[in-house]
């Protein structure tokens, strides 16, 4: 197990080099740089200001300043923000997006097996039916366009949230339930197909011959096989989730950090793009990681060593 | 196997007792919120508007676009305020002495304190000016003083921060001496980069303009008590102000939400007392309907939508071809049915609020007569016979819905009006900003807006041909004299006779051709009332109270 682990942990290391070398020069091939802007600034100003943020220095010497600085964890100021450093960004705005994230992950996985579940149970019934449907909406309807919907009706025609803002927990709501809709119909469909795949397994006609109880054939022969699919989807899903969507925070207005990943480029927010981009990668690893590692606990025929060494 | 069921069972009562929690709970609190607002709208001097973005910096040394000028005019104070007829008029000075050359400003400062009970002294000023220029502070705009003595040297390494043109004579006396005559320096010093700073406070913590708290000091009618980043920004009524009787509303809370069609929902909602212009945006395509519904306010403010031509790449090096261009253009057309915010069709550089006659402008908008003409001379100068002939012309905007219906109007208008082929190419801003600025493209959209209430704003960038913001490659050396000579002319008559001069030059030669001047769209509470917004498009909230 700790050799499995640490030499996924060196391939770990290996691809957020790779990640932070590709970003770094696709970001600097870019054409403009963070002070260009409708109104040129006087040469000798930009020049102090390239002076002051190391920008004219050769690349190589900036490319291995910058490597030393992340592994000390240490992403440099804002240029957009003048006030800000990226790791203030991140400290900020993460715990926002981290909070959404997971209200959303939970309505996503709670909704979205319980969903999958009597649509299998009841194939081909309304109920299966019913839950597809929802399922269909869910994944075809754009989270931009889910979002202005769920604002229209529920703040400005029925007043029961407010329309934006990140204040209190009915300030939540809303966007949780927009950044969760995809995932949860994924998740439905997910639980479903597998559940029915399950359930046509030899085994559970044996538990069925055996005298099993229907629910207790569910709980303990069904469901926790059938949920190994949905634990795969769930790491990349939670790292992208919980580090924010800039489609959801500017519609609710929410100080999260999904906006940064975007704006960050059209700023050419040198400093932020490469922060947001490798916090962003060190959490969708490690998620990647720690899905492996339950895969091994929910399902004990996969074995992480690749043998029987250390089990 | 009861139990299992059983458990089913709570699983399932849990998952939806969480969600109608999550219901109920909101419920309490969104009821909550409607009733503070509606007794706000009773008794409240409490605005709430929409900023859009968390602003570059508070610094007013450092600040350098819309958003953090939008808070620092309400919180700070300069040595002149615009007025509400857009005049300046002695504000952190009570008295101003101008020499004779026009180069020597005596400034009497008005008994004044900061906001946290410190008196105001010439000191702040000196520290906060010299602060701007001195190159290790990074301001992108110190070149705004550049007009002071010595500042463009100190900024480029070649003088002390300490020999800029600015003294204090004791607390209350400053003296300002500019590298040349100035006519509208008066206009300059109520520009937030000419803003003092608590020097007590800054001297000590070089980091005070980076939350708010005891250390963000400010001299204007209102200070800033909250600054949650990249969310909020709170201001309450400085009561410390020389003027505080005036200051009616006791806060004004600044939200931070990027999206328009959002903003307008909460204002619509109830959750905001403004929505648009100018520190915020309403949706264009909803323009319209609040057009109709008699809700939408207008505003022209002094800036320009242009297109430039790069007047070396053929056939736009040709004048008559640019102006064939200019005048085929069907301004009132555009303005009407594409942009429908109540634009001014542009027929000269500079905005109707600097220089009046230019409602009218140079020539005849939609002048396809006038345009045949000029083309026609245009293609015997190429020696072309018909404009068939010419090669297809590029024209260039950076990539937002706005700009590219009002480029496709343009291309059919030219094909229609002239029979020139124009193909149209996007990209993204800041890759269409370079291009631009490197001179390698045709014909291109740009916006101009004036920093400060004089003409000169919109003429001085196409003084020089390599002006850094030019872009057309255009040069004439009578305009560029007429403009050196307006610098030291005191006769503000003569002096805009001047301007209007180099204008009229421009204007024949055509390197750009104006298409319209903005305004300011916005929806406000009704109630609102004496918010000042001033002809630069700047917004004002001192006077400002609800009724």
């Amino acid at each position: 197990m700790v050799k499995y682990i640490s030499k996924r942990l060196l391939y770990m290391i290996v691809s957020l080099l790779i990640i932070i070398t590709a970003t770094f020069f696709l970001m600097r091939i870019a054409p403009g740089n963070p002070f260009t802007s409708e109104k040129k600034l006087p040469p000798e100003i930009e020049a102090n200001l390239n002076e002051h943020y190391g920008l004219d220095k050769p690349w190589y010497v900036q490319y291995g300043d910058y490597l030393v600085r992340i592994v000390q964890w240490d992403f440099g100021p804002s240029f957009k923000y003048e006030s800000r450093t990226v790791n203030d960004l991140i400290n900020d705005g993460f715990p926002v997006s981290l909070t959404l994230g997971l209200e959303a992950i939970l309505f996503a996985v709670a909704v979205g097996i319980v969903l999958g579940v009597i649509a299998a149970l009841r194939h081909n019934k309304w109920q299966d039916y019913t839950a597809m449907i929802i399922a269909v909406f869910g994944i075809s309807v754009p989270s931009f366009i889910m979002a202005t919907f769920l604002q229209y009706i529920f703040a400005i025609k029925l007043g029961l949230f407010p329309v934006a803002r990140w204040e209190t927990f009915s300030h939540t709501v809303l966007p949780a339930l927009a950044l969760g809709a995809t995932p949860m119909a994924f998740i439905a469909r997910l639980t479903r197909s597998s559940m029915l795949e399950v359930l046509s397994n030899d085994y559970i006609k044996t538990a069925k011959a055996k005298g099993l109880s229907r629910g207790a054939m569910i709980m303990k022969h069904t469901i926790r096989n059938a949920l190994l699919p949905v634990v795969s989807y769930m790491g990349p899903l939670a790292a992208g989730i919980i580090t924010g969507s800039f489609v959801i925070e500017k519609i609710f207005g929410i100080p999260g950090l999904g906006s940064h990943f975007v704006l960050s480029i059209s700023n050419r927010d040198y400093t932020v793009i490469m922060g947001v981009t490798v916090f962003y990668s060190i959490l969708l690893l490690v998620s990647i990681l720690l899905v492996d590692i339950a895969y091994g606990l929910i399902d004990p025929r996969i074995k992480l060593a690749g043998g029987k060494k250390g089990e | 196997m009861k139990k299992s069921k059983l458990s089913l069972l709570l699983v399932l009562s849990l998952v939806l007792s969480m969600f109608l929690a999550a219901c109920s709970g909101g419920k309490d609190n969104a009821d909550g919120d409607k009733g503070k607002t509606d007794s706000k709208k009773k008794v409240s001097q409490e605005l709430r508007l929409n900023i859009k973005t968390e602003p570059f910096s508070l610094h007013p040394g450092l600040a350098n676009d819309s958003t953090s000028g939008g808070v620092i005019r309400q919180i700070y104070e300069g040595l002149t305020r615009i007025d509400k007829d857009g005049k300046p008029q002695p504000a952190a000075a009570e008295d101003i002495k101008v020499s004779d050359d026009l180069k020597t400003y005596t400034f009497k400062l008005r008994d004044a304190k900061w906001s946290n009970g410190d008196p105001v002294i010439a000191e702040d000023f000196v520290y906060a000016w010299q602060w701007a220029v001195d190159p290790a502070n990074q301001s992108q705009y110190a070149y705004q003083l550049y007009y002071v003595k010595n500042g463009q040297a100190i900024n480029e390494g070649k003088a002390k921060p300490e020999t800029l043109g600015v003294k204090a004579l004791d607390d209350k006396t400053l003296e300002v001496t500019l590298e040349n005559p100035t006519p509208y320096f008066l206009e300059l010093t109520a520009f937030y980069t000419y803003s003092p700073v608590n020097s007590k406070i800054a001297k000590a913590n070089k980091d005070w303009y980076k939350d708010a708290g005891d250390q963000y000091t400010s001299n204007g009618p209102f200070k800033m008590v909250q600054w949650e980043h990249s969310s909020k920004i709170v201001l309450e009524k400085n009561e410390n102000y020389w003027d505080a009787d005036t200051v009616k509303l006791t806060k004004i809370s600044m939200d931070m939400i990027n999206d328009n069609n959002t903003e307008l929902n909460m204002f619509k909602n109830g959750e905001l007392d403004w929505a648009g212009m100018p520190l915020g945006q309403l949706p264009q395509d909803l323009l319209p309907q609040l057009k109709k519904d008699g809700s939408l306010h207008t505003q022209p403010i002094a800036g320009v939508y242009w297109y430039k031509f790069n007047t070396e790449k053929p056939p736009l090096n040709n004048v008559n071809i640019r102006k064939a261009l200019a005048y085929a253009i069907n301004r009132k057309a555009i303005v009407e049915n594409v942009t429908q915010g109540g634009q001014i069709p542009a027929m000269a550089a500079v905005p109707p609020s600097m220089i009046k006659e230019n409602e009218q402008g140079y020539f005849k908008d939609n002048d396809a007569a006038k345009a045949k003409e000029f083309l026609a001379a245009g293609l015997k100068d190429l020696g072309l016979s018909d404009a068939s002939k010419l090669p297809t012309i590029t024209l260039s905007y950076n990539t937002d819905e706005g700009h590219q219906k009002i480029a496709q109007a343009i291309q059919d208008m030219w094909k229609k009006e002239l029979g020139i082929n124009v193909k149209l190419e996007n990209e993204e801003w800041k890759v269409y900003i370079s291009k631009l600025h490197n001179g390698d493209y045709q014909v291109g959209r740009m916006g101009w807006l004036g920093d400060f209430n004089d003409p000169i704003n919109f003429l001085e960038l196409f003084r020089d041909k390599k002006g850094g913001n030019n872009d057309t490659n255009w040069e004439n050396p009578k305009f560029k004299q007429l403009l050196i000579d307006s610098q030291t002319e005191s006769d503000p008559a003569k002096r805009l006779q001047m301007l209007k001069d180099a204008e009229a030059i421009f204007m024949d030669e055509m390197p750009v051709a104006p298409i319209y001047f903005y305004t300011n769209t916005w929806v406000q509470d009704e109630n609102l009332k004496d918010v000042v917004i001033s002809g630069l498009g700047d917004v004002q909230f001192k006077w400002a109270h609800f009724e």
